[in-house]
């Protein structure tokens, strides 16, 4: 009783909860998932193959970073696919331009018109405090407009990318592709932004209780802007990332993306009513979707199949989020009425 | 007197309460010319004018009769989106609900299913759909837009499961009649369906207790349950009859189309809430009217149709809508904060 009453206990007890059985679960359901492909098709789990699986989920997981940080602030951001096609149409039409441009330009250009994609999305929810999923779905077809307008409808393929273009996201530093690189680079970042720095917290306390924050000194809406800036920014930077590494650029690259990337938030326990959620559960949970996707075609189920049982998985994972947040919810209460009877 | 006392006074104190409510000052013709609806009319009638110069075509009865097509589908499902937005939920399966809606029916005939049969299998398995999306969401207290999320690819998913990269095609004669048929002059059938509905939707929700219950369970869904409103019970009915209105338009677009592709009625969901936004419902719950709806619709309507005779290509329309709901959104709020600004002193 007196060691539950104790703050530093009640403070560990709160990251366990909303944190590590979290990631231990997607990590078992992972594990398990692995399991059973390698009992039929060992040739799935061999570090090469798994490293590939990684490789090729690379964009979703960081996209997802991104996602996690404005669900985090209890907005929605469904522009983050219309964002990556403009941006990797106007870095690949550039690219197609100017063959001899830096590759550092053009990413540069990437990282830049994200972000400022990103904080007009944010401007909008900040300054005029319309409401996020109304702002994003209008942008998102504005988005998605724009990088037609810009290519009339056309095509950039492959033969008029510049080899440095196509080269970046597939030269290998010690046999691990840089595509991989970044998607790590960007956990690491996240993790720092997330758990280290006064935005991280903020984000965390205006998806928890955005009066609350308000009296706390933290501004909502600055915090929210800030998320969206963070988001836009790596939606640029992974339009970069798709056209270079499908080799092609049209106004339809990652139509619908934006819902597997919320749905790997949600799978990773982000909470979609804010400020419930992690680094590591978000990286899973877009793993998870990623196994499953690699996997499909190698036990012989029809690519057909693959949305029907992508969304039985989210439905799924959204029932044992919302049945473990009730429970937390209640350990909340529990704890409480605990300190206030036995102030320490 | 300290301010405890007069608190702790209030609930006994014989000051009368305030007929009118604070937020509806003026006559009601007053009330109207600063509402949404009259500000959607106006963009209404501007789209209108503007049309009418840009295309000689524009003003031709069959022609405007015909453009009624190409949202009549759209604006029957906004209007059960509108009661699930103003309960404080959104449904995004709607356009999975449809192709799998229409999935059924294109396998039903293939069987040789007679006309009255494939529209009753369209509406069952809608409201079956919707069913399961209550389930979730009323029974299993999911967030319904995560919730339709998963739907959304689940119902769709099956669509593809079954049809491949095929699609049905095999629809017998009379069955074009619910989207291609006119019942009196240059009236379709879909578009008094449409009107039809509104006016149903308009009562329900403005003159009957469960259309307020609906606003209620939007503003404060904890009070709306202390106050004996069955939450749960009423938003599975609300996706119920989202999922029958979404089989509706599966039969109406199955039967103008003529075929059936797993890729039907894709995106469909993000018009459907933009025509219910842009209809001044409230995104978050609470407050909202059907005429608005009816209108954005038109709106919605004129845009794409006017566009469309100026042969200007399907994204650049969305481009359009787009910052339209963006700027008649913004717009208020804009001209509200510029007004309110503190004048600088002199």
């Amino acid at each position: 009783m007196s060691a539950i009453a104790s703050p530093t206990a009640t403070a560990s007890a709160r990251t366990r909860r909303t944190g590590l059985p979290r990631e231990v679960l997607l990590l078992g359901a992972c594990a398990i998932l692995l399991a059973l492909i390698a009992a039929r098709f060992p040739g799935f789990v061999t570090p090469a193959n798994l490293a590939n699986v990684f490789n090729d989920t690379s964009i979703l997981i960081v996209l997802a970073l991104g996602q996690a940080a404005v669900i985090l602030t209890r907005s929605i951001d469904l522009s983050v696919a219309a964002n990556l096609a403009l941006t990797g149409m106007v870095v690949s039409l550039l690219g197609a331009a100017h063959p001899d441009m830096p590759i550092v330009v053009l990413v540069l250009v990437a990282l830049g018109l994200g972000l400022a994609l990103g904080a007009f999305n944010g401007l909008l929810v900040w300054k005029l405090d319309i409401p996020p999923i109304v702002v994003t779905l209008g942008t998102l077809t504005i988005y998605r407009g724009m990088a037609f307008v810009l290519s009339g409808g056309a095509w950039v393929n492959s033969f008029q990318m510049s080899p440095a273009f196509l080269g970046l996201p597939r030269a290998l530093i010690l046999d691990i592709p840089v595509l991989s690189w970044i998607a790590l680079a960007m956990i690491g970042l996240a993790l720092v932004i997330f758990n280290r720095t006064s935005i991280g917290r903020a984000w965390f306390a205006t998806g928890g209780n955005p009066v609350a924050a308000l009296y706390a000194g933290i501004d909502p809406g600055r915090a929210r802007f800030m998320a969206f800036c963070f988001s836009g920014t790596i939606a640029g930077l992974c339009g970069y990332l798709w056209v270079s590494r499908y080799a092609v650029a049209y106004v339809d690259v990652a139509s619908g993306f934006e819902l597997d990337v919320i749905a790997a938030c949600v799978i990773g326990g982000v909470s979609i009513a804010g400020g419930i959620g992690s680094v590591g559960g978000t990286v899973l949970g877009a793993l998870f979707l990623g196994i499953i996707k690699n996997a499909l075609p190698v036990v012989n189920v029809s690519p057909f199949a693959q949305m029907a049982i992508s969304g039985a998985i989210i439905i799924a994972a959204v029932l044992l989020n919302t049945r473990s947040e009730r429970k937390a919810g209640r350990i909340i209460l529990r704890n409480t009425t605990v300190l206030s009877g036995k102030p320490t | 007197m300290t301010t405890i006392d007069t608190r702790t006074a209030l609930p006994t104190s014989t000051v009368a309460m305030p007929r009118a409510i604070p937020d509806q000052t003026g006559s009601g013709f007053g009330r109207f010319l600063k509402s949404w609806e009259a500000l959607l009319l106006v963009v209404a009638a501007l789209i209108f004018i503007a049309n009418s110069f840009a295309s000689p075509f524009f003003l031709d009865i069959w022609n405007l009769s015909d453009a009624t097509f190409n949202f009549t589908e759209k604006s029957i499902v906004a209007l059960s989106m509108a009661f699930i937005i103003m309960s404080g939920e959104i449904d995004l399966s709607v356009g999975g609900i449809i192709a799998v809606a229409s999935t059924a029916m294109g396998a039903a005939a293939h069987a040789g299913a007679s006309v009255p049969e494939l529209v009753a299998i369209g509406l069952v398995v809608g409201a079956l759909c919707g069913c399961f999306n209550g389930l979730l969401i009323a029974g299993l207290g999911l967030p319904s837009i995560v919730a339709t999320i998963g739907t959304m690819s689940l119902f769709r998913g099956i669509s593809y499961l079954v049809l491949g990269d095929g699609s049905y095609k095999d629809y017998p004669t009379g069955f074009s009649f619910f989207g291609q048929g006119y019942v009196w002059q240059m009236i379709s059938f879909e578009f008094a369906t449409f009107l039809l509905l509104a006016v149903v939707a308009a009562v329900v929700l403005h003159k009957s207790v469960f259309g307020r219950a609906v606003r209620a369970i939007g503003n404060n869904p904890f009070a709306a349950r202390f106050s004996g409103l069955r939450v749960g019970r009423i938003k599975f009915i609300l996706f119920l009859v989202s999922g029958l209105a979404s089989g509706l338009a599966a039969v109406m677009l199955t039967s103008r189309l003529g075929s059936t592709r797993p890729s039907i009625a894709a995106g469909w969901e993000l018009d459907v809430v933009t025509i219910v936004v842009l209809g001044g419902v409230n995104i978050l719950g609470g407050s909202g009217t059907i005429g608005g709806v009816v209108i954005a619709a038109f709106v919605m309507g004129l845009v794409t149709y006017g566009l469309g005779l100026l042969n200007v290509p399907g994204i650049i329309m969305s481009i359009v809508i787009g910052a339209m709901l963006i700027t008649v959104i913004a717009a208020p709020i804009l001209a509200r904060k510029i007004s309110n600004r503190p004048r600088p002193a002199r």
